[in-house]
């Protein structure tokens, strides 16, 4: 059986509208207006921000260009390129391999082990970071407690070993949702017909999956390109590295401008690659009618498997949270109050909350409208969500800032633009899954609800929102998590007054007072594993109801 | 079930219309006589100190924190539609920028005459509050500090090669490097930058991460502010790391003031400065000694014990009201030696 023969290919490729079974006649198919109107109401206010912004500096005088396109920008884009490969490989290998052991093997445990492996995700990189390097070293922590001096953790080993462990959990989520949504039918099959776990795996969960990798693994990609924490505490000399040295050191913000639009063509390079690696688009039934085959450990596979998952876990969730104990532990020891404050706690739930919520509605319809209405406007629709989030948040912040205080001033600080922001931003980590979801929908159950006399947008309601719904969900989930670690947007666009734990946790960080730093981290980890573990232990639920 | 889909499909739509609707009224919230203070100054520091000005006065004020140089950009956008009373920066370069833009009023006589002149604008548009000196920061389990170098030049011999690490992208390591500028001139800066990174020297995002690794036995020696390891060794007495002063006159040990200024367009002047003047109180100044480890700028007031006074620090002669103007040259340079 090859990777082909086993999927209903309704030939899509990135960029050309597709034709095939299951597809409505072409000038049905034109979107209605009001389809649009709803994809653009969180994402265009963002991007008119950012073209304004992009269009004063082009506007700045040529010296600016002569001195930032030189040999040693070049040098930081190459080694921001090696970065994001190196991480986007070793993620993926670790999300999909552990999303397999949770959802296909006979593990036990699987809810409790699923929260624990996605926990990293809530934890900020820089965090993650600074206890790597804390363990490090000839008078390391590792060193203390075990008398085994490890080498310094630094650089682009360091770097890509706390990007790998703060992303690959975008991977685990994704695919382990999609792994809950392909039909079991199609893999018994294979395995009735002398296929082993493994070439099943290869051969038909693989190619399942593909939409579901691809998304995520973009969405690492385009992370680690914005990341500017945890590569700046490795050391590691990467392109944002130059955009904040340019940001901090001058008043004159073109020259970071002029950085920024560099850092978005790699972007547009890595998007581009993924759409090209995309190919063709697979559509399966959307509703697994009992739970997958589960694979047999042996007791050796056991073993190897929980390895694999406590040693992951060990170094991106146990290590950073025993050190942030231990430091929490310090301050109340020496008489350093905690200086927790409520007003952080519910300006973080609110706001990432708002977001979330936010970011799941405007998802709706940019994923109708790039799956069921693809043009090449709609391509540059899902484009420009994902540079967007490709962006350094600082950028979209100044971006935003000049805009409002100019032309919208009565919303200058305040909640509704700062959530739109945030929206917008992690948008992506929605449109993702969601889009994901959608694929693995028949698209001739939307036009059963039409001839049963349903419009276009109460078929988007009655039929397309409930099932996507678990991508939808999985998305905010993502949109939540990650809003609650979000620093430079709340700092510039936030009303004035308005703090967040994250913003606690940099204050108490830059001031040394890791005690402080340490117990809103340790709350803003607990803040999370909320929708962590509804995100892990739901799904499974569902499928076995 | 399909059903059950429906119904649970419109309350997310119904909450998300709540929520959003809850955001927009949140908007016009908001206390109109509150005094607005940007502070590029950190919470941790600065709340306790607003927080005794408002149980004095009954003055309620409402506080941005950012980084100074993030808030300067943004008062230039704002300009003259800044809801900013206040702008208190950690920094002369911040400042600057926004006196030399015209944003800034001028401050009463008394209120810039209550530090040393060095340590304000001498225009009088922002004063000096407390003070950051640079230091060489060393390990002391293993570097004599008679072997320190007499000035930050010495740092480029190759005897230091990959030993003295460095904060190029941070903004007290630019202005620095904006001071050295004033001091010594800009060849001469340029050739100290490239020196030191022909000398391999490592180079870190921040002060902070430099006086961990000195005192994690990384790197021998960097360049810093001297309170990083004063808080250090708050926490953990048993750190290795020293603080020195360089022996002669140099932008290297110069001590430069974070300081505050008063927005032309502020609605709440006298408020305003009634918070300028609670800041060179000897309750502040003496807050800043103890919790900060800062120099107290007003003077009288002692500096913490650990520290040489102030007037004991060899010092170049260099106008801080000038630093901003500088400041684009400084991250020039930085960069035309590969540092950024």
């Amino acid at each position: 059986m090859s990777d082909d023969t086993s999927i209903i290919d309704i030939g899509t490729v990135a960029g050309t509208p597709a034709v095939g079974p299951g597809r409505m006649p072409d000038k049905e198919r034109k979107a209605p207006w009001w389809l649009w109107t709803a994809a653009l109401l969180v994402l265009a206010p963002v991007t008119v921000t950012i073209v304004a912004l992009f269009l004063r500096a082009l506007g700045a005088s040529s010296t600016v260009w002569e001195t930032l396109l030189s040999l040693r920008t070049l040098q930081l884009a190459g080694r921001s390129f090696l970065l994001t490969a190196l991480v986007t490989v070793s993620a993926v290998a670790i999300g999909v391999a552990g999303s397999w052991i949770l959802t296909r093997t006979d593990i036990r445990r699987k809810g409790l082990w699923g929260v624990a492996f996605s926990l990293p995700l809530v934890i900020p990189s820089y965090v993650i970071a600074m206890t790597l390097i804390s363990s490090g070293g000839p008078r390391g922590i590792f060193a203390d407690m075990t008398g085994i001096p490890l080498p310094h953790i630094r650089g682009l080993i360091g770097a890509w070993i706390t990007l790998t462990l703060s992303t690959y959990p975008y991977v685990f989520l994704i695919t382990s949702a999609a792994m809950h949504r392909t039909d079991p039918a199609l893999e018994e099959a294979a395995r009735g017909l002398g296929s082993n776990a493994g070439r099943t795996f290869r051969t038909i969960v693989l190619p399942q999956l593909r939409p579901a990798i691809g998304a995520s693994a973009l969405l690492v990609a385009l992370y680690t390109l914005s990341d500017f924490g945890s590569v700046s505490l490795m050391r590691l000399d990467v392109f944002t590295r130059a955009i904040y040295a340019q940001y901090s050191g001058r008043l004159d913000r073109t020259p970071a401008i002029v950085l920024s639009i560099v850092l978005m063509v790699i972007a547009g390079i890595v998007i581009w690659s993924e759409q090209r690696a995309r190919g063709r688009e697979a559509l399966f039934s959307s509703k697994p009618t009992r739970p997958p085959a589960i694979h047999r450990m042996s007791r050796s596979q056991r073993a190897g498997a929980t390895g694999f998952l406590a040693s992951v876990i060990g170094l991106g969730a146990a290590l950073p949270v025993a050190v942030l104990v231990g430091w929490a532990a310090q301050g109340v020891a020496t008489g350093d109050g905690l200086f927790l404050s409520w007003s952080a706690i519910t300006g973080s739930l609110s706001g990432a909350a708002l977001a979330a919520l936010l970011a799941m509605a405007a998802a709706v319809p940019i994923v109708v409208l790039s799956v069921r209405y693809r043009s090449r406007k709609t391509v540059w629709l899902e484009r420009s969500v994902l540079f967007v989030f490709s962006l350094p948040h600082l950028t979209i912040a100044i971006a935003v800032v000049a805009f409002t205080v100019r032309y919208t001033r009565p919303v200058y600080q305040s909640l509704l633009v700062l959530v739109v922001v945030y929206a917008a931003i992690f948008l992506a980590q929605v449109t993702g899954p969601a889009r994901a979801s959608l694929l693995q929908i028949d698209p001739t159950l939307g036009d059963a609800s039409r001839s049963l006399g349903h419009g276009t947008f109460g078929t988007m309601m009655r039929v397309t929102v409930p099932m996507i719904s678990k991508g939808l969900l999985a998305g905010g989930a993502l949109v939540f998590v990650t809003t609650l670690k979000e620093l430079p947007v709340t700092l510039l666009l936030a009303p004035t007054g308005f703090t967040t734990l994250a913003v606690r946790i940099w204050a108490a960080a830059d001031e040394l007072l890791y005690a402080r730093a340490a117990s809103s981290a340790l709350l803003l980890i607990a803040i999370s594993v909320v929708p962590i573990y509804y995100l892990t232990i739901r799904p499974k639920e569902a499928i076995s109801s | 079930m399909i059903f059950i889909r429906q119904r649970r499909t419109s309350g997310l739509v119904a909450t998300i219309a709540v929520a959003l609707a809850l955001v927009a009224t949140a908007c016009s919230s908001g206390d109109e006589n509150a005094l607005t203070i940007y502070s590029g100054r950190s919470e941790d520091l600065v709340q306790p100190l607003i927080d005794q000005f408002t149980d004095e006065t009954g003055i309620e004020v409402t506080v941005r924190y950012a980084g100074s140089a993030d808030l300067a950009a943004t008062i230039l956008e704002e300009g003259e539609r800044s809801p900013a009373d206040l702008f208190y920066a950690q920094d002369p370069a911040s400042l600057g920028s926004v006196a030399l833009a015209g944003l800034f009023t001028e401050l009463d006589a008394d209120v810039i005459a209550a530090v040393p002149q060095r340590f304000s604008d001498t225009s009088g548009r922002w004063a000096g509050v407390s003070g950051r000196a640079r230091v060489v920061v060393y390990d002391s389990a293993t570097i004599d500090p008679a072997i320190l170098p007499e000035s930050e030049d010495g740092f480029t011999d190759s005897e230091w090669a990959g030993r003295v690490g460095i904060a190029p992208t941070n903004g007290s390591f630019l202005s620095f490097v904006a001071a050295k500028i004033l001091a010594d001139g800009e060849d001469a800066t340029l050739t100290w930058l490239e020196a030191m990174k022909a000398n391999s020297s490592p180079t870190y995002a921040k002060n902070s991460p430099i006086v961990a690794a000195v005192n994690a036995g990384e790197i021998d020696a960097g360049l810093v502010n001297h309170y990083y390891l004063l808080r250090a060794l708050a926490e953990n007495p048993n750190e290795t790391g020293r603080n020195s002063f360089f022996a002669i006159p140099t932008a290297g040990s110069l001590v430069m003031p974070s300081g505050i200024g008063m927005l032309e367009t502020s609605q709440n002047k006298d408020a305003a400065a009634q918070f300028i003047r609670f800041l060179h109180t000897t309750a502040a100044q003496e807050y800043f000694a103890e919790e900060t480890f800062e120099y107290p700028l007003v003077p009288g007031i002692p500096a913490n014990e650990q520290l040489p006074a102030i007037d004991t620090i060899p010092t170049p002669t260099i106008d801080l009201s000038n630093l901003a103007s500088v400041l684009d040259r400084a991250t020039d340079l930085v960069a035309e030696a590969g540092l950024i």
